[in-house]
């Protein structure tokens, strides 16, 4: 497996030698990275490769999508059937709470208005399709076919029929990034449905379920407590089903108590999702130095790193 | 009438002599492997999935140092880095030092048959996929999980599929025996 053109003798100029180019160019990626982690300068140009590149990355989803279209023109008559019973059982089912809504929502307002809270406001919610799943193996993340073309920020939750799976943590002109919650850098501020008490849901990284960190070892959660969000990051609408607790260790010895809880959401199946537009604004915060904002929302803070 | 005779799909015997591969079929075959990693695997396929792109390189490294060598591989790592939405320069630094190992060792990888060419390659992108958690670790992501070490070995078994694939091109037409 030799070649016609041998190599050139070494005293033919051919340029610097490997070793200098892979000093160079090691030394500018390092540089790169050095900036990406700490300082995030280069999100402009990551989106315009990135718009570059969407031909590519689009024409790639068509072999799947076209097994897609074959495989349910190949459904078969009873899962079919099937799948329709249940879909009207549920609709049944759910018609009873529609039903009691608007009487509910009718004596909420009445009670807001006495008590002068601040309503909710019934955000834009946009539906997406997961593109596909990320391929990077230190993160958890999504693609989904919508971007800042359908008026998606960066920041917003996403959540599906049964829960939270995530938040948009980069939007393409196409398409955007979910960050899950399941990844290693994202924090939900949740609250415990049965006893109120609030806490920060992280995720754990690779193959492990979050935990609620930092809570004291004698805190009112019992496992099979269902979890829902706070809405006091101003990020998650409040009362959105987050996961419930799956194991619970109380070791008085220990500062804190080791719980981790389960996503009710179908975070790494669920093909529909929901991006839902930030909730009600917040009253201004307080003045306070940059410095101790930072380190008083970890959650925040840490949710926008990738 | 006699057809044009073709190179039977077979690796090229040890005797025989390459062809230059034309710039054309290089960035072709890289832009199809660039289009390989960009298929939407999820889960268990995903896992097992090769680096097509590492891999295609690696090729062009050890078969056509002069066309294809460090600063190509940055920008293809860079091209893979947006593809992937990682942190830039992961891939990029990767494909660079592997690029450059491939440079290093071309001359021994070439010397032996296709599979215990596959063994080196195994241990090449091993290096690669050591390289993106050291950086990663380093900054601040959590291991990966064992699977991890998977497209390393499932890149070698397809090293001599690729090899046969992107030699058969430059392959004479007829062999210097039947000259």
């Amino acid at each position: 497996m030799r070649h016609i053109a041998a190599d050139p003798p070494a005293f033919f100029h051919r340029g610097p030698s490997p070793l200098a180019r892979l000093a160079f160019f090691g030394l500018i990626s390092i540089a790169l990275l050095f900036l990406d982690t700490r300082y995030r300068y280069l999100e402009n140009i990551r989106h315009v490769a990135a718009t570059v590149l969407y031909p590519l990355q689009r024409a790639a989803q068509l072999p799947g999508e076209a097994l897609g279209w074959v495989g349910s023109y190949f459904v078969s008559q009873r899962v079919l059937s099937e799948d329709n019973a249940t879909l009207r059982r549920q609709l049944v089912e759910q018609g009873v709470a529609v039903q009691a809504l608007p009487t509910t929502q009718q004596e909420n307002a009445r009670l807001k208005a006495l008590l002068d809270i601040r309503g909710r406001v019934g955000a834009a919610a946009t539906a997406v399709e997961v593109l596909y799943s990320g391929r990077d193996a230190f993160t958890h993340k999504l693609f989904v076919d919508r971007g800042s073309d359908a008026g998606l920020t960066a920041g917003e939750a996403v959540i599906d029929a049964e829960g939270v799976v995530g938040q948009v943590t980069r939007v393409f002109p196409y398409m955007a990034e979910v960050t899950l919650i399941t990844d290693k850098d994202q924090a939900v501020p949740v609250r415990v449905e049965r006893s109120g008490v609030r806490s920060v849901l992280f995720g754990a990284g690779a193959g492990r379920t979050p935990e609620l960190r930092f809570m004291a070892p004698n805190a009112d959660i019992r496992i099979g407590d269902r979890l829902v969000t706070s809405g006091i990051d101003g990020t998650f609408p409040q009362g959105l089903a987050v996961a419930q607790v799956t194991t619970l260790e109380r070791d008085t010895g220990q500062m804190f108590a080791r719980i981790t809880a389960r996503p009710v959401a179908g975070v790494d199946r669920s093909r529909h999702l929901l991006v839902l537009g930030r909730a009600a604004a917040l009253p201004p915060r307080p003045e306070e130095p940059a410095e101790a904002e930072t380190a008083k929302k970890p959650g925040r803070g840490k949710a926008r790193r990738g | 009438m006699a057809l044009p005779k073709v190179p039977p799909l077979s690796p090229a015997r040890p005797d025989e002599i390459l062809r230059p591969a034309r710039p054309w079929f290089i960035v072709l075959t890289l832009m199809l492997a660039l289009f390989g990693n960009l298929l939407p695997f999820s889960g268990a396929s995903l896992a097992l999935r090769p680096d097509f792109l590492a891999l295609v390189l690696l090729y062009w490294c050890i078969q056509e140092p002069r066309f294809v060598g460090v600063g190509i591989a940055w920008c293809v790592g860079l091209v893979m880095d947006v593809g992937d939405a990682t942190l830039f320069g992961q891939h990029a630094l990767a494909y660079a030092v592997l690029a450059y190992a491939a440079e290093y060792f071309r001359r021994r990888v070439l010397r032996f048959p296709l599979w215990q060419q596959a063994l080196q390659v195994a241990l090449l992108l091993a290096l690669c996929a050591g390289l993106v958690i050291l950086v990663r670790v380093v900054g601040g992501a959590p291991l990966p999980r064992w699977t991890y070490a998977v497209p390393p070995l499932s890149g070698a078994l397809l090293w001599p599929v690729i090899t046969v694939v992107l030699q058969w091109p430059q392959r004479p037409a007829r062999s210097a025996a039947e000259l």
